[in-house]
């Protein structure tokens, strides 16, 4: 195997740079080594100002997320050896604003998430002393594979709508609030669905499909939005057909 | 709050005209664009295209045939125009041109469909 | 009126490629999939045509047949037919992501959506195939 793989990095610097620039480093090709490790290789050895994120380096943290080679990947999954002889390009999260070298701003996101209700919605909460609310093993399985969802956002890099639309959503927006709409403790669903049945909602989406496809946590948000739109269908007919329905 | 958003009409008929376009079109394409054309099989008579074209069946038939697969491609169409060209500030443009085009592409069907002897 | 994010515009944004859809090969096989609408209606528009020959009588549906017999229009629909078998597999495939059958708890696998839908795109051909050939 050879020694070394070459390492195109992006480099910002908002207070000297207009544009972003490319700078090679060579870094070891070790068989166990991951992208993040070769960062971190040019960050110790190299350059100490070569910035990006990362934290639990084992896939479940969500925030190695960048552009290898052009295809959005969590870094710490991303073998080197895969991309043998090189060189490994390095770009950071598409879609986002680069706030420095491999940071993106994802505040949008952030305000995004917020939006779809996240969480339990109910009309009355049980009082602890009534016990626990209780859900079985099939109940769960409606809705586990979208609580799956590291906030990664390598869906969002990979979505075009989401480039093309910055007001979109989004995919991960739109699993999560799937997640809890299909709890079955929640009471939220008309209300996330007044939210969600819009332009910039569930509608937004063309069933690209390319953000099941980069989900490292295999999510399927593409699934999740297109039931999300039968449901938001059915919902219009019965509100046609019998608008003095409550909600 | 919000208003619901409308689209879920023409997101029923866009996936209605995906339906039938799938499943009616591949073979009426082959028939009549390459197979009949090129002589790998026998073209019907004009007798025989009329008798069922002109049935009740036959005219239903050929109503579906034409109107949904239409809004099948105008509401395609109209995203693949906002993705495609970016234009999705025309949307006002894009919309009329796109749906207007299936209204008009419909009442075209229809009049003809009736005028079937 | 399409606005931006009100969050200040911190950040270098590249605005996207007209031709992003060419960047990559899951674009593409997006940007054909929606592309085969237009080759969709194009059958439409031929349709309409067949049926204003058949009311204007026998000697315009022989017309007819031989704009049909044209090279150019049978390779134009040589490749509408494959856009148009190309929506109906994309069509068929993709249905099973947009419902979430659960039969006893658990999810109904994929295959079990899509392949009826292909019976009945066999059955639906046959039929018309065999009212057009016999009928």
């Amino acid at each position: 195997m050879a020694e070394q793989i070459a390492l195109e990095v992006t480099r910002f610097s908002p207070e000297r740079d207009k544009t972003p620039s490319i700078q090679s480093f060579d870094v070891p090709l070790r068989k166990e080594w991951v992208v993040l490790d070769a960062l971190n290789y040019v960050k110790d050895k190299v350059d100490g100002s070569l910035s990006f994120r990362w934290s639990c380096r084992m896939g479940v943290c969500g925030s190695c997320g960048m552009m290898v080679n052009g295809e959005p990947k969590l870094t710490c999954a991303t073998f080197l050896t895969d991309y043998a002889p090189g060189p490994v390009r390095v770009e950071p999260l598409k879609n986002f604003p680069v706030m420095r070298d491999l940071i993106v701003e994802i505040t949008d996101f952030l305000e995004k998430l917020s939006k779809v209700k996240p969480w339990l919605i109910r009309d009355k909460e049980k009082a602890p002393s009534e016990g626990e609310y209780l859900q079985s093993p099939e109940q769960l399985e409606t809705f586990r594979q979208y609580s799956m969802c590291i906030n990664c956002l390598l869906c969002y890099a990979a979505c075009p709508v989401y480039g093309l639309d910055p007001l979109f959503a989004g995919p991960a927006a739109l699993a999560l609030a799937q997640r809890y709409n299909m709890d079955s403790r929640d009471e939220g669903k008309s209300e996330r669905l007044d939210i969600l049945s819009q332009h910039d909602g569930i509608w937004g989406c063309t069933f690209v499909g390319d953000c099941t496809q980069v989900c490292p946590k295999h999510v399927d948000p593409a699934g999740a939005i297109q039931q999300y739109k039968l449901t938001a269908t059915q919902e219009w007919v019965k509100s046609l057909l019998m608008p003095w329905g409550g909600k | 709050m919000h208003k619901r958003s409308n689209e879920p009409f023409v997101w029923l008929l866009f996936s209605a005209g995906g339906v039938v376009a799938a499943l009616l079109i591949p073979i009426q394409l082959f028939l009549f664009g390459v197979a009949f054309p090129l002589g790998w099989l026998n073209a019907p008579s004009y007798d025989s295209v009329l008798a069922l074209a002109g049935s009740p069946i036959g005219r239903a038939y050929l109503f579906v045939l034409c109107m949904l697969p239409l809004f099948h491609w105008a509401h395609r169409f109209r995203y693949t125009l906002y993705d495609g060209l970016q234009i999705k500030h025309l949307d006002e443009l894009v919309n009329t041109l796109c749906y207007g085009g299936a209204i008009v592409g419909t009442i075209i069907a229809g009049y003809l469909i009736w005028r079937i002897p | 009126m399409a606005t931006y994010t009100s969050y200040p515009p911190k950040g270098y944004r590249v605005r996207m490629s007209t031709y992003w859809w060419l960047g990559r090969w899951p674009y593409l096989k997006f940007i054909l999939r929606e592309i085969s609408s237009v080759f969709v209606a194009w059958f439409v528009i031929e349709t309409l045509l067949q049926i204003n020959a058949l009311i204007d009588g026998p000697e315009a549906w022989l017309e007819m047949q031989d704009f049909f017999a044209n090279p150019i229009v049978i390779a134009l629909n040589v490749i509408s037919l494959f856009f148009v078998v190309f929506h109906a597999i994309t069509w068929f495939n993709l249905a099973p992501k947009a419902m979430a059958v659960r039969v006893g708890g658990k999810r109904v696998p994929g295959i079990l959506i899509a392949g009826p839908q292909y019976v009945a795109w066999v059955i639906v051909s046959a039929a018309v195939a065999w009212l057009l050939l016999h009928g």
